[in-house]
């Protein structure tokens, strides 16, 4: 099967890659472009770890075609944070101590990022309901929950 | 339909460590020419902080600041021997080793400073931030660093300590088969208020109280992490998830995340926790380790709670909507209990 060209958007830059046809946007990140924020979970949309960003909305990248993603904008994890600076919800979650193994973290943040990029101020049924699809074993979910709130508020360390 | 609420309670004693082998954990501590300290370990960090708690441990007993401590985990080719991360052993069989090297590593440290300041060992004392002072006279002074460095290329000495834990075996008596499985036992009791819909077996948490004894928290964010976290798997292990929902017939196992319940975060509830401190007397500055118990109560207060609610005694995990509604139409309808 012969490569497909493909050139889209990562975190800012543009990125060019030859996929086969069939490969997925988590296969194409991790493999092809050496980002490995978006982890493999399930790899059938079963736990939200590879939760990415394509145009500003939430995607679970095991299950995206990565030539539907061509001139589109990807952000992932890889991208959150300026330079040395911490992204405002990456430091409430070390505030709330919202990871423990920390596998869920990326797709987490992710999730919370898609909400607070278009709700600033959400309650917390909002949260919850943006992080539904997202599994986390050690939490309890309740800090990740009061984590994002902490970052909707503004209240995270300097 | 009627959704009937039910209380149960269930408290545990539970042991830290096991008894295999004796349990030993070892550590080494060792100072680099920046007078900056390392602690190998293979022990091995899952996420719940050994690594930020064994870093405290050293940096306590060395007497220099924590930022000083590096903590090297989870080689078992070049790290010393460890049992393993399991047992809620970590806390205490871990911290313990580390606090004997650590302990052995000040002794060095002290003998290197005091040939440095031209005094007795016995007479100096650290400050936490870094310096090594003559007791009673501050400004007789030296920095952890100078003395690292003055160990390295002046004395020739290595700052550095090894530690072990062990617990002897304890072998089961033949004539009455009595064992000491464990030294040290941690304590928790907990409240679980649950609802019940008696039409379709639909268990949901209302909320959770508890009360944890668990030695001397030494980090206490990472141990009410633990526990709120835990609390969840325990409800999770009471209410949703099996690998073998009609054991030992293996239809309808689940293969995947999609199949294998757990709870999401629209399930949880709150839980109010209540730490209780009373240090051990064999765990480094008197800690046990949350770990594993904080599951464990969750599961016999929740069976409790739904007996409560409906009056169904259901003793075979997990506490489905299935068996749930079985049992209520085995025997002819929900019968809530009294609620005390």
């Amino acid at each position: 099967m012969s490569k497909i060209p493909l050139q889209f958007r990562h975190n800012g830059r543009d990125v060019a890659i030859f996929v086969d046809g069939g490969t997925n946007l988590l296969v194409a990140l991790r493999e092809l472009i050496g980002d490995m924020t978006p982890k493999f979970g399930c790899g059938q949309g079963g736990c939200g770890s590879c939760s990415v960003l394509v145009d500003g909305e939430l995607h679970l990248s095991c299950l995206t075609l990565a030539e539907t993603v061509a001139g589109r904008s990807i952000e992932t994890l890889d991208g959150m944070k300026q330079g040395p600076n911490l992204h405002p919800l990456q430091r409430a979650f070390a505030d709330n101590f919202a990871a423990q193994c920390g596998y869920c973290t990326p797709g987490m943040l992710m999730a919370a990022k898609a909400l607070l990029d278009r709700n600033p101020s959400p309650s917390r049924d909002e949260v919850i309901e943006a992080i539904s699809g997202n599994i986390c074993r050690c939490t309890g979910y309740e800090p990740i929950i009061n984590a994002i709130l902490a970052a909707a508020g503004g209240q995270v360390s300097a | 339909m009627t959704r009937h609420r039910g209380r149960g309670m269930a408290s545990i004693n539970y042991p830290i460590g096991m008894n295999l082998g004796g349990d030993p954990s070892q550590a080494l501590v060792h100072s680099n020419p920046s007078g900056k300290f390392t602690v190998a370990l293979s022990s091995i960090d899952l996420g719940q902080g050994m690594k930020s708690v064994t870093r405290q441990i050293c940096a306590e007993t060395l007497g220099v600041p924590v930022e000083d401590v590096y903590v090297d985990t989870a080689d078992s080719d070049t790290g010393p021997h460890c049992m393993g991360s399991f047992a809620s052993r970590g806390t205490h069989r871990v911290g313990n080793a580390v606090m004997a090297a650590a302990r052995e590593a000040r002794g060095v440290m002290m003998e290197a400073a005091a040939e440095e300041l031209e005094v007795n060992a016995a007479d100096l004392e650290t400050d936490g931030r870094g310096n090594i002072h003559v007791k009673g006279a501050p400004h007789r002074s030296i920095s952890t660093k100078d003395v690292a460095i003055a160990a390295q290329f002046k004395q020739g000495k290595t700052i550095s300590g090894r530690g072990i834990f062990l617990v002897p075996l304890s072998n089961v008596d033949p004539e009455t088969g009595e064992m000491s499985p464990a030294t040290c036992y941690a304590h928790a009791s907990l409240v679980a208020e649950v609802e019940v819909d008696d039409e379709t077996g639909d268990v949901a948490m209302v909320r959770m109280d508890s009360a944890y004894e668990l030695g001397r928290a030494l980090n206490p964010r990472l141990v009410e992490q633990q526990l709120v976290g835990g609390a969840w798997m325990g409800v999770s292990h009471a209410l949703y998830e099996t690998p073998e929902p009609y054991y030992p017939d293996p239809v309808h196992g689940p293969r995947d995340f999609v199949e294998y319940l757990m709870p999401g975060p629209g399930d949880i509830c709150p839980h109010d926790i209540a730490v209780l401190e009373r240090p051990a007397p064999d765990g480094p500055f008197g800690a046990k380790g949350p770990g594993e118990m904080c599951a464990n109560p969750v599961l016999p207060a929740v069976a409790n709670a739904i007996f409560n609610a409906v009056g169904v005694r259901i003793d075979d995990l997990p506490i489905t909507p299935e068996k749930v509604l079985r049992a209520i139409k085995a025997q002819g309808g929900a019968r809530p209990q009294a609620r005390r």
